[in-house]
């Protein structure tokens, strides 16, 4: 009985492409020309850190295993965003498509979609629209008419675990582990599940492959900016008026989009989640794409009436809850990042100290074993290098 | 990744400057070892799988802005390789300094002064004060309770060596790591005791903790009242494991120092220095006893009330695993004590009879490479003298301690020998200290028993080399000759004919290590070339006991192999190289187990049981 | 009667090693189902998964916990879990937070008496639009106000 409103904000491509069109005419090119396809889209992943999926692709399919597989990461924890509950609520058969795509292309047939726990009740509507592809010969045997093409797809629960969405992470606890970044190399693509050759891919990214199928990978990338190709989500909350999930091309500067969504006045934008960057007013005229301020698409917008240590405090709580624990930059960089924070708060905080917690910061960026610790500081670095007279007088300016 | 190295294309790496090929998979930590560049190291270990979780050994490899851990990178493509640049020298102080932020380190009072690898590292790498703080008070209890593995949190730094220990090489699970991001932590099942869960105070995660979060429980302070009390007849037995390792205490690792150990030992306080190796040659004569009796009923009597293969039970390690996790193959187990057990029941009954002693007075010490030792002697079972029969079990840890403290230089004092009446003892005594060892020496002593010939007419020089080595799970078959006996007066009554022993092959196998012995438990299950063998050593640490959890700190592959080929040396200088040819245990046999080997009052003192325990923790 | 507790218990794992397998990535499944069926993943159900997949019971204690939603602490039959990240909190979730306390007289991490509601805080629901947001084991409640606390607790007590 979840009571969510649809807030679907303007016109999303999803909408205009009808169900099984992409999957039926990916499987009458060979896989060799799929990948093309997918690569001369230009398409990046949509989970934030971008890694272009025709590689990606690529690499799985050249990687040799009597098994493989296509995981679909709907672990979406990043702190603001939620476009993949609303993919999943309005174009979930995109997404399988993607998968069956990505199973075509690399030679796999199994696909799993990792749902996060917060997401449970969005399970038995996901399986049965599973069940209506299967009905339709989109999954299961000779998927979409391709003779001998097998692929079939299943819901895995997670349990409450933001760094599951960290892929390695992800593959162990798919595997019953602890949720434990691996060490990479090796990566998913050579060793993945069950030590398998595996595609993992954002929920975004899979509707968007179905969607380039149908409408070509030149119209994707002529979209959005050179580097950052095509349309994205962005998950939208915070003070503005117009909360929810648009969709806009990349390379939108942080002004224009405050203006579409009712932000105007802001002092801040925390792009791309807890994990991404702190934009404060000043630099609104910043792009919105990887090559400038990168994001899987969380835009939680802060207004001139917030305390921009309160804003920290939540993001440093939030880290040393979910870190996985297992580096120490990590583990402990976090938790003194945050008593930094508290110091702060009190008053009692010393310049000095406060410029070692950024020099601490930076190691942990670079230095900690997985995404969760490289990122979890940059908020902290943003906040104390655009907003440290605030943090310091502990008023709002 | 060592094998699959073999035939691996060569990929070009250049590391501070220097050049080298290294097979494809190589990784920098290896890459730098060969150039002779050091890279610090903390949660990696020699003996165990990559973690990669404390970040310590971060180097620059060119092109990625991201530091990489040195031994979780693998080389496959040519790379540019900086160890020492301002960011990760910066970043290993960090690392270094966020690691002291929650570690307890009450250095001066701490078992592991001198030898701690996270003060080494932060002497090394400059760490000039707590930038991150410090912990002046310990937050959690230690969890002293149990008789051997002693554990303190406080000084944990979640390096996970002992997690992976107790996973990789012991098969045991009985630490892990618990919780997630700030309040995760290495502990047991509900964080009970180590003495309540599936502990089997082997101790190989002490041999591999770099900080003092493990040790061993240390008994030498009562030891020394003992000494001090001059009512108090103390007497300490030496096994050989810890004469192959004591030299590294004292700057001579390599270097046997068995008979310096001895005057020490007087030095220090001992009445009476004796050598375990009597009661290994004792427990020969017993467990091979048992194992004859063993075949006969079952091959000849088709009685199986008493299984085969008979599996050995001198590793209290190895005994603990088997009650926890295969109770159901006790019934293997020689009913045979260890080596320290019966030289405890022995001190307490014939030596306190024929010098006149009462047994009360006498406080028996036994110096142990091993932990689980401790364990063992406080067995409710081990009262078979009327008393405790083995009083205190001390590491070869804590005899250096002792011998430090007592102000004396291992390396000067004079040598002295044994003490009677257990003075004599046998090369195969001796290699009771490595994998293979105890085997080794009851099949030279049952070789030579059924057949009549010299072991030496099978193996040169008596080596039975092809039971030697170190590979996880050995199987080797032997051939008895179709011609046997005379056999001695010792067992010949044992039983009405030798027949059946002619011409048959018998099949033995070693395990050391209790991940191996679960592959050989479970071949046995399965009905494998393990479940034909007649008896198998199994050893409860890798490398038996030279790789014991008592043995001095730090220990790896080559380590090990160092103490063993002391062990082998020793044996090959003896005299007399079986345990049926030791005068002294024959003597025993004559003037006090009248009845010989596996009789009524041998199995009152010598022989034991077992308790299965399960898994279940309660 | 712990006995015939024990025995429906090893009897419910078994029928769950089953459904999802003896392998170890169904480890996590059968907890979940555990949960959801006994409202707690206990000390003798953790043991008795490791028996059943052949893992040690350490293991089993490692994964739960790790993951917020399983864990091995008791819980109540309902579990409330209130998002604490920005957006939530931006929109007001510390009022709701305190009329919770002060409506189920405990405080977060704490259980009610009468066993029927357990107090949580949540990481990020995925509906940062439209926070704060409240999940009471699987359902989500979006836009909560400390008005609506008291509305939410009386409809769990009393299902219409």
């Amino acid at each position: 009985m979840a009571i969510i409103k649809e807030s679907i904000r303007n016109q999303i491509t999803f909408s205009q492409i009808p169900f099984g069109e992409g999957l039926k005419k990916g499987v009458q090119l060979t896989p060799e020309e799929l990948i093309k396809v997918v690569r001369d889209s230009n398409i990046r992943g949509r989970g934030g850190a971008g890694f272009p999926t025709g590689m990606k692709w690529s690499f799985t399919a050249a990687a040799k295993g009597d098994k493989k597989y296509v995981v679909c990461n709907a672990d979406e924890g990043e702190p603001g965003t939620f476009k993949d509950r609303v993919i999943f609520s309005n174009w979930a058969k995109l997404v399988f498509e993607g998968m069956a795509l990505a199973g075509y292309a690399i030679g796999a047939d199994e696909g799993i979609i990792y749902l996060r726990g917060e997401y449970t009740f969005l399970r038995k509507e996901l399986e049965k629209q599973l069940e209506e592809e299967r009905a339709a010969g989109l999954l299961g045997q000779n998927v979409a008419g391709k003779e001998g093409f097998s692929f079939d797809i299943h819901v895995h629960m997670g349990s409450g675990a933001y760094v599951c969405g960290e892929e390695t992470a992800l593959l162990e606890a798919l595997e019953g582990h602890r949720g434990e970044a691996r060490n990479r190399p090796p990566f998913p693509a050579t060793c993945g599940y069950l030590g398998k050759p595996t595609v993992v891919n954002n929920v975004e990214t899979f509707a968007w492959i179905a969607s380039i199928l149908v409408k070509g990978a030149d119209w994707f990338k002529g979209l959005g900016t050179e580097k950052s190709a095509g349309l994205k989500l962005f998950s939208v909350s915070g003070d503005v008026e117009r909360p929810g999930v648009y969709e806009f091309p990349f390379g939108i500067t942080v002004e224009q989009l405050l203006k579409e969504v009712g932000g105007e006045g802001a002092k801040a934008v925390q792009i791309g989640g807890a994990s991404g960057h702190c934009v404060p007013a000043s630099n609104f005229n910043r792009a919105i794409a990887y090559e400038d301020v990168a994001t899987g698409g969380s835009i939680m917008v802060i207004g001139p009436q917030r305390s921009m240590l309160d804003v920290l405090e939540n993001f440093m709580e939030f880290f040393a809850d979910e870190s996985c624990g297992q580096c120490v930059p990590c583990r402990i960089g976090n938790s003194k990042l945050l008593e930094g924070v508290r110091m702060l708060q009190e008053g009692e905080c010393t310049s000095k100290y406060l410029n070692e917690l950024c020099k601490l910061a930076e190691t942990m960026q670079i230095a900690s074993k997985c995404g969760l610790g490289q990122s979890s500081p940059t908020a902290f670095l943003d906040i104390v290098k655009y907003f440290r007279r605030e943090l310091f007088s502990g008023q709002a300016f | 990744m060592t094998e699959q190295s073999v035939n691996a294309e060569l990929i070009s790496v250049n590391i501070d400057g220097k050049e080298i090929q290294v097979p494809s998979g190589t990784t920098i930590l290896e890459a730098a070892k060969k150039l002779g560049i050091r890279i610090p190291t903390l949660c990696y270990h020699d003996d165990l799988c990559i973690a990669g979780v404390c970040r310590v050994c971060v180097v620059e490899v060119e092109k990625k802005w991201q530091l990489q851990a040195a031994c979780a990178f693998p080389i496959t493509d040519p790379i540019t390789v900086h160890t020492h640049t301002p960011r990760v020298r910066k970043a290993r102080r960090h690392i270094l300094e966020l690691m002291l932020s929650e570690h307890y380190g009450e250095c001066y009072s701490c078992g592991r002064n001198g030898n701690c690898e996270l003060r080494s590292l932060a002497q090394e790498y400059g760490v000039d004060g707590y930038r991150f703080g410090h912990v002046e008070e310990p937050e959690c209890e230690k969890d002293d309770i149990g008789f051997s593995v002693v554990r303190d949190m406080n000084k944990c730094i979640q390096c996970r060596r002992c997690v992976r220990t107790c996973a990789e090489f012991q098969s045991v699970k009985a630490l892990h790591t618990m919780g997630r991001g700030i309040n995760s932590s290495i502990g047991t099942y509900f964080d009970k005791p180590l003495s309540e869960v599936v502990c089997i105070n082997c101790g190989q995660c002490i041999n591999r903790c770099p900080t003092g979060a493990l040790q061993a429980k240390d008994y030498t302070e009562a030891v020394w009242a003992a000494i001090d009390d001059p009512k108090k007849h103390v007497v300490i037995q030496t096994a050989p494991a810890p004469r192959s390792a004591i030299g590294e205490e004292f700057g001579q690792p390599g270097v046997p120092m068995t008979f310096q150990m001895n005057t020490a030992l007087r030095q220090i306080g001992f009445d009476k220095v004796f050598d375990t190796n009597f009661t290994a040659d004792l427990t020969i004569i017993e467990e091979g006893t048992e194992l004859i009796l063993r075949l006969y009923k079952n091959l000849v009597q088709g009685d199986n009330s008493a299984p085969l293969p008979q599996f050995t039970s001198c590793s209290p390690g190895w005994v603990k695993y088997i009650e926890h996790f295969y109770p159901e193959y006790l019934a293997h187990v020689s009913s045979a004590k260890s080596p320290q057990q019966m030289f405890g029941a022995v001190i307490k009954t014939w030596y306190a009879e024929i010098n006149n002693i009462d047994p009360k007075d006498i406080v028996s010490v036994a110096l142990m490479p091993c932990t689980a030792k401790k364990f063992e002697c406080n067995r409710p079972e081990m009262r078979d003298s009327g008393y405790q029969d083995v009083d205190f079990g001390l590491t070869t840890r804590e005899v250096a301690k002792m011998i430090r403290e007592a102000g004396i230089d291992l390396n000067t004092v004079p040598k002295s020998n044994f003490d009677a009446p257990f003075g004599t003892a046998t090369g195969s005594g001796v290699i009771f200290a490595a994998t293979g060892g105890v085997m080794e020496a009851a099949l030279r002593t049952v070789l030579e028993l059924i057949t009549g010939k010299k072991v030496e007419d099978f193996y040169a020089h008596a080596d039975i080399i092809p039971i030697r080595g170190f590979e996880g799970c050995r199987y080797v078959e032997l051939k008895i000759p179709e011609e046997v006996g005379p056999v001695p007066d010792l067992i010949k009554h044992l039983v009405p004919d030798w027949d059946w022993i002619k011409g048959a092959t018998v099949k033995v196998g070693v395990a050391h290590g209790t991940a191996n012995a679960r592959k050989v438990l479970e071949d046995i299950k399965a009905g494998g070339k393990f479940s034909e063998c007649h008896f198998i050593e199994f050893m409860a640490c890798p490398g038996g006991c030279i790789g014991g959890g008592g043995q001095p700190i730090p220990t790896s592959q080559w380590i090990r192999e160092a103490r063993a080929k002391v062990i082998y040396g020793e044996d090959n200088d003896y005299e007399v190289r079986k345990s049926h040819e030791n005068p002294d245990v024959l003597r025993v046999y004559t003037e006090y187990f009248k009845e010989g080997p596996c009789s009524h009052k041998s199995h009152e003192l010598l022989h034991t049981h077992y308790t299965p325990r399960g898994k279940f923790i309660e | 009667m712990l006995i015939i507790q024990h025995k429906k218990t090893i009897d419910l794992i078994k029928d769950l090693a089953e459904k999802h397998g003896r392998q170890r990535n169904a480890l996590i499944p059968i907890l979940q189902d555990i949960r959801d069926k006994c409202g707690q993943i206990s000390d003798f159900a953790m043991q008795a998964v490791a028996e059943e997949l052949k893992i040690e019971p350490t293991e089993v204690y490692g994964v739960a916990t790790f993951y917020a939603f399983l864990g091995v602490q008791p819980r109540g039959r309902y579990v409330i879990r209130l998002c604490r990240t920005l957006s939530c909190d931006m929109a007001g979730k510390d009022d709701v937070a305190r009329q919770l306390e002060n409506d189920l007289g405990i405080t977060f991490g704490e259980t009610t008496k009468d066993g029927l509601f357990t107090l949580e805080w949540a990481n990020c629901m995925g509906v940062c639009d439209q926070g704060p947001a409240l999940l009471v084991n699987e359902d989500l409640y979006t836009q909560v106000t400390p008005e609506k606390v008291g509305e939410i607790l009386d409809s769990l007590r009393c299902p219409a």
